[in-house]
């Protein structure tokens, strides 16, 4: 009878099939407050209506959520999700591509659907995540001599879909730069044979870094230069895919996602956004010092390195990394939050919950684990918040979502629930069943 | 008449007590023996003296108010590289003869950045780049104290065994690219250098016996000649040093097991055993416990069936089981790691924090010491604002052996102190940098001559 039921259905799409309704929860919709025995109803994948006095519309799909907690699924803007599998493993990583500069490079089409990573993450309400064409660490993922400076552009990506076209959530995100840092000495892992790190002293580091920032100033100029030939069509124009991808950001379309880790990096990328005059965003830091100031008055958004990592010098407080989503917040910067990695998204809500232990108001914390994180990606009016006309991108939990205690019973992705099992759960039921 | 006599010890003993500090309104999670809602601890001697919702306060003693907050025992790390000036003696494929507690360094800020986090015993292992790697040290985090002082008194020394990736890259890895052609290259490899150690053991064990026996008996003999490599091992088989092998895949566990079997020692602790989910029922058997990650996973072939499901069902199936940091970070918040047991695998609240207090204690063997708040144990506590399970709780205070070595409230009041003090530093190194670029023979010359 329900397999009849759900074929009838599935011939009349416009109609019931496609509506869901969540009653009895209490909704935290992040955009404004909670509100208790509250319905969502989901019409085809966008949230239609959500209060406490909403009619569920007939025929609709009704899940009961007595007792239970409905919140925005959360967004981590920095991963290498679909782009990396096993991190050790070369062949199975598709980050941190050879050259200097390779801003048509696209982390979307190389991410794939099928990667065990994405059903592990979202189980911890985790919906989108920002997949990046390179993450941290020195050199090239692999064999890279010297680190790239733009390296691609990060995918924005639902963490459900069959393809990656399924799961885009925006197609032109930002172009990733890694800021140049005065490097004295290759990184401690590296082979001591190796020639790709030499070690070189302070005044020659610092010679190197000035050398790569001339560099980067120069292509911008070649980019710029390259866009007013194009305007202006003159004889000769060849199309050159480095120079054509830069544009949006020239125009001022996409940001500049700017991966800078200590003051001085994040007081010359300022200082570099100003001379080209394009937008940027801030990412990984972990030291921002005087520059906080200059990131509020130059409204630059931040997404912040992870709160659970070591101080960055040998003397800093020991709670350095603990404090900095706080200290963020109080100089009026906008900021979300980033694992950077794959390992580690699904501790993202753990990463916000020690940033609140450590100073940070919980809905400041919410509102960068959602809402600032879609702002900051240009896709405000889409995700983030539970709010009429969105994606209903949504978590249904049991408790807290930032205590590591709390459940996700239900997770929506564009209004279709998805499959909270993973190979974690499967491996988990097999073996606990083992004679 | 007896019980005038315990009296009679009891009040003596109150006499001639040193420091007697109590923490008071706290709520006292015990591991072994239940949770006091409200109550009370009395340190005296840098032991635990009484613990109860009252103890009888005596007069002068120190009090710790607790106010509404949490006490726990000591976080135990099982698996810890901090507080060394080196890790890997890498270039044997058995490096028995060098240890750790040769080179423990008690200014390593990683010990502090520990004690913030509440932990106050790591088991400090060497790294893991052969099958059998140096000696281990157990630890308390005394920060401030000397690299003698660190070391945990009365415990079992350890060695430090490594199976698969990890012992094999040096032999698998090509000369040029990062290898040292040093057998083994392979797992089978890797089995076989444990053979051959402990068979080379056997008989280095049976001649010492052989000597000892005609000295005995009043012959004459010849001592054989001692053997660094060798003296460890004969300590495995003779029960007297702790084996904790770093171990990840169902296979190479089960292939240790029976190794030992063979050979009639005990694997005292399987490290990292991401798959020890698939064989808990072997490693149950042969009495080994069992240090994971809490949810690691992913970041090599060998931790790609890793689950954060490990721990719970190694539970269910008998192992005793603790979690461990291998990461200086990590071992900041290992509370916060057990409350992921509570969601992966549904572990009571007592378990998930036994397995990093008591269960740990247990697998290093210094559980009389320490790992639950009961009388006799070491004053060893922290003390959170929240519950420890919580992912918004910090750590308020920590004390080692009775004495205060972490507090929040003085770290962070302390903080301009040492910035102020950082700066006139720093403005010293700099007038004397300028006094030396000075024009030379001057009045403010230094007469440094170029060198």
């Amino acid at each position: 009878m329900r397999f009849i039921t759900t074929c009838l259905l599935s011939a009349l799409p416009l109609l019931a099939a496609d509506t869901i309704a969540i009653r009895n929860a209490t909704v935290h919709p992040v955009s404004g407050p909670e509100i208790a025995n509250a319905t969502i109803v989901i019409v085809e994948g966008k949230i239609s209506a959500v209060g406490a006095k909403v009619a569920i519309p007939k025929g609709a799909k009704v899940s009961d959520a007595k007792g239970m907690h409905v919140y925005p699924g959360m967004i981590d803007s920095a991963t290498e999700v679909g782009l990396s599998e096993i991190s050790s493993v070369r062949e199975t990583n598709d980050t941190g591509e050879l050259g200097d500069f390779n801003p048509q490079l696209k982390a979307l089409s190389a991410v794939n659907p099928a990667s065990e990573h994405i059903p592990v993450i979202r189980a911890n309400g985790i919906t989108t995540v920002v997949s990046l064409p390179f993450i941290g660490g020195g050199g090239g993922r692999m064999g890279g001599a010297v680190q790239s400076l733009i390296t691609g552009q990060p995918a924005m990506i639902h963490l459900d879909g069959w393809t990656w076209e399924d799961m885009a959530v925006k197609r032109a995100t930002a172009v990733e730069l890694v800021f140049p840092a005065i490097t004295s000495g290759r990184p401690r892992f590296m082979d001591n044979e190796n020639p790709s790190f030499p070690r070189v002293n302070f005044t020659e580091a610092k010679r190197n870094y000035e050398k790569r920032l001339k560099e980067l100033d120069k292509f911008f100029e070649d980019a710029r230069r390259y866009q007013q030939a194009k305007d202006s069509k003159e004889p000769g124009f060849k199309t050159d895919l480095k120079f054509e991808a830069m544009i949006p950001v020239l125009e001022g379309k996409v940001p500049l996602l700017v991966t800078a880790m200590r003051e001085r990096s994040i007081k010359d990328a300022i200082a570099f956004s100003d001379r080209q005059k394009v937008k940027i965003v801030i990412a990984g830091g972990r030291e921002f010092g005087s520059t906080l100031a200059d990131l509020k008055a130059k409204n630059i958004p931040v997404i912040a390195g992870p709160t659970l990592a070591l101080p960055l010098n040998e003397d800093d407080p020991y709670d350095q990394a603990f404090t900095l989503p706080a200290e963020l917040y109080k100089a009026g910067v906008k900021f979300a939050f980033g694992t950077f990695g794959n390992q580690f998204s699904r501790n993202l809500p753990y990463q916000a919950a020690n940033a609140v232990a450590f100073g940070l108001p919980a809905e400041e914390a919410w509102k960068a684990l959602t809402i600032n994180a879609a702002e900051i990606w240009g896709v405000g009016d889409q995700v983030g918040t539970i709010e009429k006309g969105k994606w209903a991108d949504l978590m249904v939990t049991d408790g807290d979502p930032l205590e590591a205690r709390t459940n996700v019973k239900m997770l929506f992705i564009k209004g279709h629930e998805v499959d909270l099992s993973n190979k974690h759960t499967r491996l988990y039921e097999k073996y606990l069943n083992r004679p | 008449m007896r019980s005038t006599i315990l009296l009679l010890i009891a009040a003596m003993a109150a006499f001639a007590a040193g420091p007697v500090t109590v923490i008071q309104n706290a709520q006292i999670l015990t591991i072994t023996k239940g949770t006091i809602k409200n109550g009370q601890i009395l340190i005296r001697d840098g032991k635990i003296a009484e613990v109860g919702e009252k103890v009888n306060i005596p007069a002068g003693a120190k009090i710790i108010d607790a106010g509404g907050q949490f006490v726990m025992p000591g976080i135990i790390d099982c698996h810890s590289h901090i507080a060394t000036e080196a890790v890997n003696e890498g270039t044997l494929s058995v490096s028995s003869m060098v240890g750790i507690e040769d080179v423990v360094n008690p200014e390593d800020i990683a010990i502090y950045r520990a004690l913030a986090g509440g932990v106050t015993t790591a088991n400090v292992l060497h790294g893991s780049a052969n099958a059998i790697g140096g000696k281990c040290a157990v630890i308390k985090t005394r920060w401030g104290k000397d690299a003698q002082s660190m070391i945990f008194e009365g415990s079992t020394p350890g060695i430090k065994f490594a199976l698969g990736e990890n012992p094999k890259r040096a032999g698998a890895t090509p000369v040029g690219q990062g290898g040292r052609g040093r057998y083994p290259a392979t797992r089978m490899g890797v089995e076989d250098v444990i053979r051959e150690a402990f068979t080379e053991a056997k008989t280095y064990q049976a001649s010492w016996k052989e000597y000892n026996e005609k000295v005995q008996r009043g012959e004459k003999a010849l001592a054989p000649r001692r053997d660094l490599k060798l003296e460890p091992l004969v300590e495995v088989l003779e029960g007297k040093r702790f084996v904790h092998a770093h171990c990840y895949r169902a296979d190479e566990i089960l292939m240790l097991l029976r190794v030992a079997d063979d050979f009639g020692f005990k694997i005292r602790t399987l490290q990292h055993v991401l798959e020890g989910y698939k064989v808990a029922k072997e490693i149950k058997e042969h009495g080994a416990g069992a240090s994971t990650f809490s949810d690691w996973w992913g970041y090599k072939v060998e931790a790609y069936d890793a689950i954060p499901y490990n721990a719970a069902i190694m539970t269910r199936k008998g192992v005793t089981v603790s979690l461990n940091s291998d990461d200086a970070e990590l071992m900041r918040h290992l509370n916060q790691e057990a409350a992921k047991t509570l969601k992966y695998g549904g572990l009571t609240e007592d378990e998930a924090l036994a397995m990093i207090t008591i269960n740990p204690a247990k697998q290093l063997a210094i559980d009389k010491y320490v790992g639950s708040i009961e009388v006799g144990k070491s004053a060893d506590l922290v003390i959170f604002d929240k519950h420890p399970l919580s992912n918004y709780a910090k750590v308020q205070k920590v004390l080692i052996d009775g004495d205060t070595y972490f507090e929040r409230d003085k770290d962070q009041s302390e903080r301009t102190v040492k910035a102020a003090e950082k700066k006139t530093l720093l403005d010293k190194e700099k007038e004397q940098q300028q006094r030396q670029n000075a024009p030379r023979g001057g009045q403010g010359a230094t007469g440094r001559r170029p060198s």
